[in-house]
């Protein structure tokens, strides 16, 4: 009964998954294996500091960030830069405006990302968790457990899946992305390839850059992953510990009203 | 209180004399603790802790995110944000109150069909049921109104798609949908009810599972094998129970322990496996995603709200004969809170005599469909509204509803039950062997 009763449960979660029902059927999303996928996976840190050049270089342009503080750049977990590089970063690259003094001003580490949406650019900051590219095997979304859960695959596909097709609708351009919803997306091809270079002399080829950007964008939307993960190690172990102490304890205080002729039930 | 006789606390000390004779806590303590309880409870009777665990757990982190949460239409999504980037461990508290009501919902799933398996809402535990199903509606309150507080896409558009249910309710319906509401659309003054009553609900339901708890432990529990406990003499029951320290406490804390090492793998790894990814794009009146689906837990009766359209002619008969007052939309709202109280109606519905599906051999196969039907009307819950997804969820609904009016009150007439134990001694000791020993010193 119990163990008909537990596959019925774990049926009936597996089965509706949110992931599921989100997404269409057309979209070609491809599984790009990330440092961070899967419960062992970490953040690049090399690779979040290449993904954030990508970003302030490119995407910056048209999309903000601004539930991403700056100051958290340098948390560890994360791209982890030096603090007075993030203190040089801010004041290189962004203003904002403050109302003590009634102008705009350097950004400091305190400030967030600015807001952006020039053009009609979606702000970028929970990207990677509001797109599920994942929802196999047979729409139980269970894969995500070792693909993690699709969003920056999704983003690098969406980069990588302009065709070079181009159509006008009411005066818009649009351009087919095999990624898309729908397969036409008003968004210009941002990156062709060698869009940035790197100080490290890492490939900046479009797939390059484009995974690039795509972990990073992963790390502005879950920054305490490698945290959370961790936490999840630290509380499964000392959970198994506890469940074969407490197996043993009731085995033991059930032996003498069980008796010896115990018969497997 | 009554029950079954057992050993009653007796005050030692003076101190504890003191005490007893102007609060008698301690024995009421006692006696909960140490209730007789019969001891062939199988491991289906380890829910009951499950979900007294997934209440505290829902209510301390809660508050802990109340703390941090701001209940604003302007807020509200940049305040969550805040508390998974800015707040000490505040992921995690936050992680675990999302998948908390997850496993809420598997828990109480679990523990109702277990109830409809051997039988416990038959006489005398029927206010037990009740009770338990006013929690479970409760639950179900509480689970949507806390959807909705972080203001993502599926919040507002689950909470527009869900009170407009309401408003399908003839004559007085879009009264009380503004009511809910708080306007004529969902906008701050819902947020801010939702929030409040999200707060306070949980304390309801707490003060409830008291009163369940203290239905049941007057009736005794109930068992795999549906007999009861012999009362004749506390020799006799003592025959048939044990007390719940220490026996049923380490055995349910083992299971507890069990699904908390799953649980926190879950949230650890795939914290959003269950949730909408939508739900991370902030709430926009002006946008509707492509498909507005519940949670996983809500899908069940979401299938069967949608089940019922204008096409079916069950419902074409009932908007004939009721002069339109009941839609096709009204009537998926009765079908969705029908469902509910079908499955609240259970104790004089069925008509068997034997209360333990174990020795109904017809039963036992209607019973296992139903959970078939279940987790298939869960599924179609989470399909898009067209074919064949509709007609299979009216297949699906029409069993729900033929199980429960149809099946329940015919199976006790037409099946031949087998054999039962005479008492849980027996069956314990069938299970176990010859039981000659001692209880442990």
């Amino acid at each position: 009964m119990f163990k008909k009763l537990s596959i019925a449960a774990i049926a009936a979660l597996a089965l509706t998954s949110g992931a599921f029902a989100a997404g269409g059927g057309d979209q070609k999303i491809e599984n790009i294996d990330f440092s961070f996928d899967g419960p062992f996976g970490k953040f690049d840190q090399n690779q979040l500091q290449r993904g954030l050049q990508v970003y302030t270089e490119v995407c910056s342009a048209c999309h903000g960030l601004k539930y991403v503080p700056l100051r958290t750049l340098a948390d560890e977990g994360g791209p982890h830069l030096p603090e007075d590089q993030v203190r040089a970063y801010a004041a290189d690259n962004f203003e904002v405006y403050d109302e003590s003094i009634e102008d705009f001003r350097a950004a400091t580490p305190v400030d967030h990302f600015p807001e952006n949406n020039g053009a009609g650019a979606p702000d970028l900051s929970m990207m990677a968790k509001a797109r599920a590219g994942f929802h196999g095997p047979y729409g139980t979304g269970i894969n995500q457990l070792l693909k993690g859960m699709g969003g920056p695959d999704y983003i690098a596909s969406l980069l990588l899946g302009y065709t070079g097709e181009e159509k006008e609708e009411a005066g818009v351009t649009l351009y087919e992305n095999t990624a898309f919803p729908g397969g036409w997306i008003s968004m210009a091809p941002p990156l062709y390839g060698e869009d940035v270079d790197y100080n490290d002399g890492h490939a900046n080829d479009l797939r390059s850059i484009s995974e690039d950007v795509s972990a990073f964008l992963m790390w502005t939307a879950e920054p305490k992953m490698m945290a959370r993960k961790q936490a999840g190690f630290v509380s499964v172990f000392f959970l198994t510990v506890l469940s074969v102490l407490l197996y043993l304890t009731n085995k033991r205080i059930w032996a003498p009203i069980k008796g010896k002729g115990r018969k497997e039930s | 209180m009554s029950g079954i006789p057992h050993d009653h606390y007796e005050p030692k000390s003076n101190g504890a004399k003191w005490v007893h004779s102007r609060l008698p806590v301690i024995g009421l303590l006692y006696d909960t603790i140490m209730i007789p309880t019969p001891k062939n409870l199988n491991w289906m009777w380890i829910w009951g802790i499950i979900l007294t665990f997934c209440l505290a757990m829902q209510i301390i982190t809660g508050v802990i995110l109340a703390m941090h949460y701001t209940p604003h239409v302007d807020l509200a999504f940049a305040s969550v944000e805040h508390i998974m980037r800015n707040v000490n461990g505040g992921h995690m508290i936050r992680y675990l109150h999302m998948n908390g009501a997850s496993l809420f919902f598997v828990a109480v799933y679990a523990h109702i069909f277990r109830g409809l398996y051997y039988g416990s809402y038959k006489s005398p535990r029927e206010i037990t049921w009740i009770i338990g199903m006013l929690i479970f509606v409760l639950m179900m309150g509480a689970g949507f109104m806390g959807y909705v507080l972080p203001w993502g896409q599926m919040s507002f558009w689950g909470a527009t798609v869900i009170t407009g249910l309401f408003g399908a309710i003839p004559f007085v319906g879009e009264a009380i949908q503004t009511l809910l509401l708080g306007g004529p659309a969902v906008d701050n003054a819902t947020l801010n009810r939702f929030f409040s009553l999200h707060y306070l609900l949980p304390f309801v339901i707490a003060g409830l599972v008291i009163v369940h708890i203290w239905a049941f432990h007057t009736t005794g529990n109930n068992n795999p094998t549906g007999v009861e406990v012999r009362r004749t003499s506390k020799a006799d029951a003592e025959k048939d129970t044990l007390p719940f320290w220490p026996y049923f406490v380490i055995k349910d804390l083992f299971a507890l322990a069990v699904i908390l090492a799953v649980f926190f793998a879950i949230v650890g790894f795939m914290p959003n496996y269950l949730g909408h990814p939508d739900n991370y794009i902030e709430a926009n009146a002006l946008a509707t995603p492509a498909h507005i689906v519940p949670e996983w837990y809500f899908l069940p009766f979401y299938a069967i709200l949608r089940a019922f359209t204008s096409e079916v002619w069950i419902v074409i008969f009932f908007e004939f004969i009721s002069g339109g007052i009941i839609d096709a939309k009204f009537f998926g709202v009765l079908a969705m809170f029908g469902a509910i109280i079908v499955m609240a109606l259970a104790p004089w519905l069925d008509t068997s005599s034997v209360r333990s599906g174990r020795y109904r051999p017809m039963f036992k196969w209607w019973f296992w469909i139903l959970v078939a039907d279940f987790v298939f009307l869960t599924w179609l819950g989470a399909m898009p509204a067209e074919e064949p997804y509709a007609t299979l969820s009216l297949i699906g609904s029409a069993y729900w509803f033929g199980y429960f009016l149809v099946i329940l009150p015919l199976l006790g007439v037409i099946e031949k039950p087998l054999p039962q134990p005479a008492t849980i001694e027996e069956d314990f000791a069938s299970h176990y062997g010859k039981s000659d020993a001692t209880p442990a010193e």
